[in-house]
């Protein structure tokens, strides 16, 4: 009884924040409507990152690389050939995809710090190719002049409220698809390789293919948000596949809190809304980025989400995460 | 019950939020005139950022922070010198604040990635610092006045130099692996073979890389010169490293302007002496008017002027006399940016700067040499090159039928 009725909440929640999402278009002007259509698309990757991270295990530090992929590819297809809107969203995505199927086996066979050492070492490679292929890439000086996409004469992109609404339409059902595939069987069995990926050997489950197949779907995922993104700014650069980017969606997982899938939606929320909120008042608006993450990690160890707002149990899997911790899985 | 009560706790939190987030915003038919500056003011480039701040505010609290009877308000922002970062910023800047007028930034690869949103939004827009080629050649842009330079504009005078006044016939370039390395090395290996010398070999080292033993070895011992392109604590562990492997003795060292900057200069040594430099500023220029900007500079920031402070002071200085010029009428978009196109000032500390109809300016490039004067090391201009355009003696249309300078262009001679 008692989940069902956490169900309905979750779902009543859900909906309530969806008609709020919509609604603030209405409201809000053209620049806090960007930095929100920022929020969404960064929402998205660290979303997929907690695909990895809080649900399979698997900490990567390379994550941004299938973003990168898909934005590059979306700039190059969109700018040098141009391609059409559907063109470059297809390309993008198989290309992000097939990325991530082949950096997934290598990485796969891997936990812990290996890792997240050869995913960071992968991520290099990806922005080594967007600073040096520069015939490709214009290197350094990144590609600009990505046009909104177009969907026909009715649905102009290039109004900043429409685009919103596109990518939080995008949002909506990339929230609603990660859901279902983290509650389907195959999701369970990926928190099943969280807590002791030997007992779900045993049970007979290959562990390695599914983990590869986390990797992929995240990855994919990932490419999805590269795509938005490289839509939104209408530029890319190597700076959107360095180790920081990878990093910084990284810290929005942890701040949100890994493991739930509104927190790492939550962080990238609350980290780019202090990036751009603070640093108008202050030079030092990175202290205070730095003081809430010591904080956060000294106190919410499992992010934000584990606060328990009352009544709202979207902490279901603390003390799972806990087991974790304490089991090493390293 | 409860639980009823939160969700209405939490939605009343959520639109509370909105309607200050929005509130916020719609204060916007205010009267003095705003400009946006944005810069790196964190990250290994905070220093340069910091200069080109302190340059614009000295401007204005000299000028007294008026303009045609209208205050003026400074609104800067941290650009983190990422591109993406800055385009952030910038839409802040011109959405959220409404700003009248854009100055700052500097890397190139912000200069291109902020051009498209400038013109599309029509904000006038100066680049004092961000000096990519393409922005004034290839792919110029309507709105982007440019007052500092474009990147190979000093390395072209300086090629010829090098080779008919300093006598130098084979020279090792080494400098940052991108655009504004491309392009400072590219221009002076232009000139430079085309009076006859020979680029023999090309380093590229990471941006911002510290250590320089591993490329020092690899220097040509065929060569009799090195042009370096460095700035902020690369450009000092270079020339430090460079005298301790016992090279300063072997190779007259050149290098672009930034590698020598008053920046980096106060912290070097006597190794850096000698160190020959093109660039169209240099704070010891033996003027009255650059005096009158260096001497109090000094007083109000704390440490000596650099390119990055006098670009941002004559920078500022440019937008505000184009305002006075149209009466402070900054929302007649199409007549500011004309101001801003035509104006002609002769007296800024760096000498006279016009614009080109290129959109950028033609101006002195000074050729450099570190000496130590007083105690204290100097740029003092040893040669300068009056009113140099960035196509330098070339015809613009030939010269941009050229590709822009790149990592592997001009192509090493055989």
């Amino acid at each position: 009884m008692a989940r069902a009725a956490n169900f309905k909440n979750k779902a009543l929640l859900f909906i309530g924040v969806s008609v709020l999402l919509v609604l603030a278009a209405q409201v809000l002007s053209t620049y806090w409507l960007s930095i929100l259509t920022l929020v969404l698309i960064f929402g998205i990757l660290a979303m997929s990152l907690d695909i990895l991270m809080g649900y399979t295990g698997l900490p990567s530090f390379g994550h941004s690389a299938f973003f990168g992929v898909a934005a590059y590819t979306v700039a190059i297809l969109s700018t040098r050939y141009g391609v059409g809107f559907w063109g470059c969203v297809g390309g993008a995505f198989l290309l992000s995809t097939a990325v991530a199927a082949i950096f997934g086996l290598l990485v796969a066979h891997t936990k812990g710090v290996y890792f997240l050492m050869i995913t960071l070492a992968l991520s290099m490679v990806v922005w080594g190719l967007a600073f040096r292929w520069v015939g490709m890439t214009s290197g350094d000086n990144g590609i600009s002049g990505i046009p909104r996409p177009d969907l026909g004469e009715a649905v102009s992109m290039g109004d900043d409220v429409n685009f919103y609404y596109f990518v939080l339409a995008v949002y909506i059902a990339v929230f609603l698809l990660i859901y279902l595939f983290l509650r389907s069987p195959f999701g369970q069995s990926l928190k099943g390789i969280r807590e002791s990926e030997s007992r779900m050997k045993n049970l007979g489950y290959n562990t390695w293919l599914h983990k590869y197949l986390s990797y992929v779907v995240a990855g994919m995922f990932s490419g999805i948000s590269g795509i938005l993104w490289a839509y939104y700014n209408g530029f890319v650069s190597p700076s959107d596949v360095e180790i920081t980017a990878s990093f910084e969606a990284f810290l929005m997982v942890i701040l949100g809190g890994p493991g739930t899938l509104v927190g790492p939606a939550l962080g990238a929320g609350i980290i780019i809304f202090l990036q751009n909120f603070l640093s108008a008042f202050t030079e030092r608006w990175l202290i205070v980025i730095g003081t809430i993450y010591i904080l956060t990690i000294l106190y919410l160890p499992h992010g934000i989400m584990a606060l328990n707002i009352r009544g709202l149990k979207f902490n279901k899997t603390k003390t799972l995460s806990n087991d974790q911790t304490s089991g090493g899985t390293s | 019950m409860k639980k009823r009560l939160s969700y209405l706790f939490a939605a009343l939190l959520v639109a509370m939020g909105f309607t200050v987030a929005s509130g916020a915003t719609s204060a916007q038919a205010a009267e003095p005139i705003k400009i946006g500056f944005f810069a790196p003011l964190t990250g290994f480039a905070a220093q340069t950022g910091k200069d080109m701040l302190a340059g614009l505010e000295f401007y204005l609290k000299q000028q007294g922070g008026k303009v045609a009877g209208r205050d003026i308000v400074l609104i800067s922002e941290d650009t983190e010198a990422k591109p993406a970062v800055a385009l952030t910023k910038v839409r802040k800047l011109v959405e959220k604040d409404g700003v009248h007028i854009l100055i700052g930034g500097l890397m190139a690869s912000t200069g291109y990635a902020l051009q498209p949103y400038v013109d599309g939004k029509k904000i006038p827009t100066l680049y004092p610092v961000m000096a990519p080629d393409d922005i004034t050649q290839r792919k110029r842009a309507k709105w982007i006045v440019r007052t500092g330079w474009s990147s190979s504009q000093p390395s072209h005078p300086f090629g010829e130099y090098a080779y008919k006044t300093l006598g130098l016939r084979k020279i090792v370039t080494l400098g940052f692996d991108y655009a504004f390395g491309w392009e400072v090395v590219g221009g002076f290996q232009k000139t430079f073979e085309e009076a006859g010398g020979k680029i023999v070999q090309k380093i590229w080292v990471p941006v911002g890389n510290r250590d320089y033993a591993p490329f020092l070895p690899q220097i040509s011992k065929d060569a009799d010169g090195v042009f370096a392109l460095l700035f902020g604590a690369g450009a000092l562990q270079f020339v430090k490293q460079f005298k301790e492997f016992g090279l300063k003795d072997r190779y007259t060292l050149l290098g672009g302007g930034t590698t020598t900057d008053e920046h980096v200069l106060p912290s070097m040594g006597d190794e850096a002496l000698g160190i020959y430099t093109s660039l169209h500023y240099s704070a010891a220029i033996d003027t009255a008017v650059n005096k009158k900007f260096t001497v109090p500079y000094r007083e109000f920031a704390g440490k000596s002027a650099s390119y990055y402070s006098e670009a941002l002071y004559t920078g500022g200085r440019w937008a505000i006399e184009a305002m006075t010029a149209i009466g402070g009428k900054v929302e007649d978009r199409d007549g500011f940016l004309k101001a801003l196109q035509q104006q002609t000032l002769t007296d800024v500390p760096r000498g006279p700067l016009k614009i080109s109809s290129y959109g950028n300016p033609i101006q002195n490039v000074y050729i450099r040499k570190v000496e130590r004067v007083n105690g204290e090391l100097q740029n003092t201009v040893v040669k300068t090159y009056p009113n140099v355009s960035q196509f330098w003696k070339y015809d613009p249309k030939e010269f941009l039928k050229q590709p822009v300078y790149a990592r592997d262009y001009p192509p090493m001679m055989k």
